[in-house]
């Protein structure tokens, strides 16, 4: 009896320290993010103190007038993260259906690892193929034809100089499709097979069932798998770096150079010496920090949303 | 004897190498219910997946002799499966409703087959939640998802779905195991409501639904069909021994 006793009261204090170990490294997440923004804020207090709210609205970028602006960052941001999504979404989603619903094992398996692979490529070697590789290749083979064919639109006006908007859009492209591709295959994957075989057995072609059943089935996982890459794209560095031309403008073409706010971060922090300067950069770094929190909150509404709406799948 | 609606002859079955049904002959009667029993893995669930060839969805699966519906052999190269599944419907063991609507539930497939107004489209909505006996229960809520439904309506919702399209076959793979008495119950007499109108083929592994809905029923055991013949005559004198154990339950 005794023995049993003391044995429970033994369990009852490793379960006590599990709890603690557990919430504690919980809470570090907390503190951290806390940590993070009361740091970001402090530290951006004489550039915010200096020009207010209309930093945010401002195109200036003048280090010798000390005028600072996060506008052109912003939008470089906005811009070249949106080019990604629109290519890397709908590639993704056609990249995991062919793994998932076409292929044999024999293909599916290979590619699946070159996916993966391609994951793992540190984002450097995407800029550098990307300045030595394929800006170049922009500029002599695909956007004079943009241009040709398209540039009475704004978007495809200007001179092709390969580096610009358009040419880091793309890169960071190809660097969250591997990304939201294994994420959405996974999705795909789990959609149990009876459902599938219900809607074959309707008399579904391939492309009914997962555009009418798979695809609704998994969306709000999709959704997740979108706003990972997403995240990814906002701020991504080193390779929108190299590739975006790194000017503070705000063109309407996307053949011209303009900047990011990680890309501005990057590369002008060594050089920013007058505390203003400073402190601009860091506001800014706080910009993307809220910007990347929005992101998230609107995702994570969205997607609990869906799934109240479907009423069930993943 | 009644018309035969699907007449299989010598059908073998393999899952890769192995041989899972063995020349199976087979007459299921027009407008009639024929259940198929047997024991576990006896090959009977595998047995009707080859009348919608769903199983085709399979790499490694094949089968080989002929399937007739209406004479002609589904398992003939040029057959049409969108067709085909639209003639032969089929409802699963778990319910599948998909991730929709009620009513985009049923004009799932109405939507394929057919090109309808929106108010034909939802007369033959109503008109087939009303022949799976669940328009009284969702009328009010055909916008709700057909997920929220309960586990016995869910089927009810697949059956609607199937009957939508107006088939001729239903195929029905165990459809009250997954589903409380009190719902098995409400399925049965679906079934029983639909002679005359569909040709049902059900698999159960559950003996007294088989002798209360079925007109005539096939005995399974280990790929081949041991006995087949009116539902009265299996359950009360058969001719096998072996038929007789299991109905017994002996064994199985």
């Amino acid at each position: 009896m005794t023995a049993i006793r003391k044995k429970s009261a033994g369990a009852s204090k490793s379960d006590l320290v599990y709890r603690l170990v557990a919430v504690g490294a919980a809470a570090v997440v907390l503190i951290l993010m806390a940590g993070l923004m009361l740091e970001l804020t402090v530290n951006s207090w004489p550039s915010i103190r200096k020009f207010g709210v209309g930093f945010l609205g401002s195109t200036s970028w003048n280090p010798v007038t000390e005028e600072f602006g996060a506008l052109s960052s912003i939008f470089g941001t906005l811009v070249s993260t949106a080019i990604a999504m629109i290519i890397a979404v709908p590639l993704s989603l056609l990249i995991a259906l062919f793994l998932v619903e076409l292929a044999p094992p024999a293909i599916s398996r290979p590619v699946g690892y070159a996916i993966e692979l391609l994951a793992a490529v540190p984002s450097i070697i995407f800029g550098m193929w990307g300045l030595f590789v394929f800006a170049p290749f922009m500029a002599d083979h695909v956007q004079p034809v943009l241009r040709d064919r398209l540039g009475f639109l704004p978007l495809f006006d200007g001179p092709p100089m390969g580096i610009g908007m358009l040419t880091a859009g793309i890169i960071l492209a190809l660097m969250v499709l591997p990304f939201i591709t294994a994420v959405v295959r996974d999705v795909f994957r789990m959609v149990p097979p009876v459902v599938k075989e219900a809607s074959y057995g309707m008399g579904s072609t391939t492309w009914e069932v997962t555009r009418r059943v798979t695809v609704k089935y998994g969306f709000s996982g999709l959704l997740g798998a979108v706003f990972l890459g997403l995240g990814r794209a906002v701020g991504e560095t080193m390779a929108v770096t190299f590739v975006i031309g790194n000017s503070h403008d705000v063109s309407s073409s996307l053949f011209a150079a303009g900047n990011s706010i990680a890309s501005t971060l990057a590369n002008e922090f060594t050089e920013a010496s007058e505390p203003v300067y400073l402190s601009s950069l860091i506001e800014l770094g706080l910009v993307l920090f809220v910007m990347t929190l929005l992101i998230q909150i609107a995702a994570q509404l969205w997607i609990r949303r869906v799934a109240q709406k479907a009423g069930g799948g993943l | 004897m009644n018309p035969i609606k699907i007449s299989t002859r010598g059908l073998t079955f393999f899952y890769g190498e192995q041989q899972v049904l063995f020349g199976n002959d087979l007459d299921i009667a027009q407008g009639k219910v024929t259940a198929i029993i047997g024991p576990s893995g006896c090959g009977k669930s595998t047995h009707i997946r080859v009348y919608n060839r769903i199983y085709e969805l399979y790499r490694d699966q094949r089968a080989t002799g002929r399937v007739l519906l209406d004479g002609k052999n589904i398992l003939a190269n040029d057959e049409d499966l969108i067709e085909l599944r639209r003639r032969v419907g089929m409802i699963f063991q778990k319910p599948t409703p998909f991730p929709m609507t009620v009513y985009d539930n049923v004009a799932y497939g109405l939507k394929m087959h057919y090109k309808l107004s929106r108010s034909e489209m939802r007369d033959r909505v109503e008109e087939a939640l009303k022949q799976a006996a669940l328009w009284d229960e969702v009328k009010d809520e055909l916008s709700r998802p057909g997920m929220a439904l309960s586990g016995g309506q869910q089927q009810r919702l697949c059956i609607a779905r199937a009957i939508a399209v107006e088939p001729e076959v239903l195929l029905m793979d165990e459809p009250t195991s997954a589903i409380d008495p009190v719902a098995t119950a409400r399925i049965e007499e679906l079934i029983e409501s639909f002679k005359g109108r569909y040709t049902v083929a059900i698999v159960t592994h559950n003996m007294q639904q088989a002798a209360r809905i079925s007109d005539f029923t096939a005995f399974f055991f280990e790929g081949k069909i041991v006995e087949f013949g009116a539902t009265e005559k299996i359950f009360t004198n058969p001719d096998e021994k072996q038929t007789e154990d299991y109905i017994t339950g002996r064994f199985g």
